[in-house]
């Protein structure tokens, strides 16, 4: 299964620290559902039964931004939410990622008008698109996954420096 | 009240807390506290943002925010054309998508004065129903979840998926559907589909049962629902609250049976009440409404006509596909309906059908041009959010939660 | 319908003179009455034994652009009783155009006009809380009014910093 498969008689093996911490890391992606509209149902149904997004150790959704490292940002992000979007983010401690779950939240989809921002990488740096308005929950879990392979190729050292909150004022 | 009028003694100043009003941080009494719920909270269900006024526990006033998604729908429907906007619709109250579908191809059809045929309207009926217990699916669930009970949404989540696999076959799209079409549905329910209904309907009531059980024996949900967010019954009427919350309170209005649409006064149904109008009672009204739609899917499935699925008017309804790429004069009229739209008539109509939610009313102002002048969605979940704080104001902080739950309002149309 | 018969008569008789048309479209019906008698005739349907119109189940407004009264206001309100739905009609003008409020008379009303005064940019008088309802405050535009663009006006909502 996991470490175990590794284990021979003596009991214990080789490997570096960045490996360590980033195979922890992308085991345990904890999401931050921002679920804002129709997506958030779907994300809820990504959790379900049928596609049971615990297989990949990310079940866990807090409604907590201190306690997530991955945003799901599900839905159509108006001028008024971005602002809390943003905020939210702020909130997260570092290292965190973002996936831009559907079209209205990557580029704004059909929602050509006033109140809606063409896609939230104006604010936010994203690391997966997922396209469909919404997304089946089997693309979400798709994307997990990716996230997982980046956080697989980090380094620990990446984030010597940098501090676990960038605005503590918040 | 009572509790109220020992704090404050003074009448005036208790009249002007009470008022509908927007409250600021300033405003607050040495005694009291002002908290902000929302917009990024897991129980409103969505973007609701509320300001509540406190004093210890008790909620003296709520002021609702909305507008953290209005996306503009009104004026999206202004630059485009009637056929266009369908796949809009879904995106309303999303956990009832092909409620929304019906009902605006309804109002367009009023507006043009065609009728759809017979089988359209029953496949048209089916799915709303379906829909219907789907929304009331992830209603319960979530609600279940709000006040402690985590299980219950893995269980009616269970029952969706079914539902949803239903319209994955029917429409092509588990989740946004964008089913039907002007003047008939996008495609005919093949028998595989229909059995495919009949087979969830049957083991359905049994899955009800066991929710049932998990929760109507639970002495803490009982006891944390029973009185909660009481809605009198003059108030609901004069809030202009419709759906399960009305009804919930003893008024028997449902659009189904008050202004019939589709087939539905040739099927036998009751409209479920319940009297007491707490959060209680509107988990009930949920219940019993599910319970009610699958008998009146099983009527459905029974009389279910033959027949075509799109009505014969060239001038207003695109013809079918295969046609299109075969004969000359359906490849003008699609050509002609896709960029100059389907121009009804000069007027304005008012369209509702019964959601999930309430009363979902289209009004259509149409000035014989391709586009609507203006079309107004008069949402249920908007209006149904009016009476939140007729409803908080002397609960305790906590019951705010099951309160909103027991509403059920969806942002996505209550903000548009 | 003979209901409707009624409704026509019985607002005919008091209004008299307000009523500037009376129409029905696909079996809705619906009465233009002038502006400053509006909250009169919605507190004579609603106290009205008969008619019973108690509960206001929407209020919007069209903008017509170009038209010498710019806007009409639109009230659809339900009678439980009756089980018939009645729309009525008032034509406003001015900048700021302005009408009296019905939500004293219509407790639902409060919300649907706070929203039309948003989309809108008309004014309800006597309205106990007229602020925005979906556009943050602030704002200054309207957004459904036909001189204002799909797409907005640029700079008009602010955004936040792009994290570096």
């Amino acid at each position: 299964m996991g470490l175990e498969a590794k284990l021979t008689r003596d009991g214990f093996i080789t490997t570096t620290i960045d490996s360590v911490i980033a195979w922890a890391r992308k085991s345990s992606v904890w999401p931050m559902p921002m679920g804002i509209s129709c997506c958030a149902i779907e994300l809820i149904a990504s959790a379900d039964p049928k596609y049971d997004i615990a297989r990949f150790g990310s079940e866990v959704m807090r409604f907590t931004p201190r306690q997530c490292d991955l945003m799901i940002v599900a839905g159509t992000v108006t001028y008024k939410m971005a602002q809390v979007v943003r905020r939210i983010y702020d909130q997260m401690p570092e290292p965190k990622w973002v996936i831009a779950m559907g079209a209205c939240t990557s580029t704004g989809g059909m929602y050509r008008s006033y109140n809606v921002v063409q896609g939230i990488d104006q604010f936010l740096p994203v690391d997966v698109y997922v396209a469909g308005c919404p997304p089946r929950p089997e693309n979400l879990i798709n994307a997990i996954m990716t996230i997982q392979q980046k956080i697989a190729k980090t380094k620990a050292r990446d984030y010597q420096d940098k501090p676990l909150l960038v605005n503590t004022e918040n | 009240m009572d509790i109220k009028k020992n704090i404050y003694s003074d009448e005036k100043l208790l009249k002007k807390l009470l008022e509908d009003k927007d409250i600021i941080i300033e405003d607050a009494l040495e005694n009291e506290m002002i908290i902000n719920m929302g917009p990024q909270h897991p129980a409103t269900h969505g973007v609701l943002r509320l300001v509540l006024r406190l004093d210890g526990e008790t909620v003296l006033n709520v002021v609702p925010e909305l507008g953290y998604l209005h996306r503009g729908y009104e004026k999206m429907a202004e630059e485009m054309t009637y056929i266009e906007y369908i796949p809009h619709t879904d995106r309303l109250d999303y956990t009832a998508t092909m409620c929304n579908n019906v009902a605006y191809v309804l109002a367009v059809e009023k507006l043009l004065g065609i009728e759809a045929p017979k089988r359209a309207q029953y496949i048209r009926m089916m799915v709303s129903e379906l829909s219907r217990i789907a929304a009331h699916m992830v209603a319960i669930g979530t609600y279940a979840m709000d006040v402690g009970a985590v299980t219950m949404v893995m269980w009616t989540f269970r029952e969706r998926e079914k539902i949803q696999n239903i319209f994955d076959r029917l429409a092509g799209a588990r989740f946004t559907t964008s089913y039907t079409r002007i003047g008939g549905v996008a495609s005919d329910a093949d028998d595989v589909t229909l059995k495919m209904v009949r087979e969830f309907l049957d083991q359905h009531n049994s899955a009800l049962d066991e929710m049932d059980k998990l929760l109507l024996r639970n002495k803490i949900f009982i006891d944390r629902l029973e009185g909660v967010g009481v809605l009198p019954k003059q108030d609901a009427i004069e809030l202009g609250v419709t759906g399960p919350n009305l009804r919930a309170s003893g008024v028997e209005y449902d659009v189904r049976r008050a202004k019939p649409y589709l087939f539905y006064n040739e099927i036998d149904f009751n409209i479920p009440t319940q009297t007491e109008g707490d959060c209680l009672a509107r988990y009930y009204q949920r219940g019993e409404e599910v319970r009610e739609s699958v008998k009146i899917l099983y009527q459905i499935l029974d009389k279910m006509p033959q027949g075509e699925i799109l009505a014969n008017v060239p001038k207003h309804v695109l013809p079918r596909k295969e046609e299109i790429y075969t004969k000359m004069e359906e490849l003008i009229y699609d050509f002609m309906l896709i960029n100059y739209g389907i121009n009804p008539p000069v007027g304005d109509v008012f369209f509702s059908v019964e959601n999930p939610k309430g009363e979902l009313g289209f009004y259509i102002v149409s000035n014989g041009n391709g586009h609507p002048w203006k079309l107004k969605i008069r949402s249920p979940s908007f209006c149904n959010l009016q009476a939140l704080p007729i409803v908080c104001k002397g609960a305790m902080i906590s019951d705010v939660i099951a309160i909103i739950g027991s509403l059920d309002p969806v942002m996505g149309e209550a903000d548009k | 319908m003979e209901f409707e018969k009624l409704v026509i008569n019985k607002i005919k008789s008091k209004f008299e003179n307000s009523i500037e048309d009376i129409s029905n479209f696909r079996g809705d019906l619906s009465i233009t009455i002038s502006k400053d008698k509006i909250v009169e005739l919605a507190k004579f349907l609603k106290e009205d034994e008969e008619l019973h119109f108690e509960t206001c189940i929407d209020v919007t407004a069209i903008d017509w652009a170009t038209r010498k009264n710019r806007f009409t206001v639109v009230y659809h309100v339900y009678s439980y009783k009756n089980n018939f739905t009645l729309r009525l009609k008032a034509n406003i003008d001015g900048e700021p155009p302005q009408i009296e409020t019905v939500s004293n008379v219509w407790r639902s009303a409060n919300w649907y006009e706070r929203e039309t005064y948003d989309m809108y940019g008309i004014i309800f008088v006597n309205h106990p809380d007229l602020r925005r309802m979906y556009m943050p405050e602030g704002f200054e535009y309207h957004p459904l009014r036909k001189d204002f663009p799909l797409l907005g006006i640029p700079g008009s909502l602010p955004l936040p910093d792009k994290v570096e």
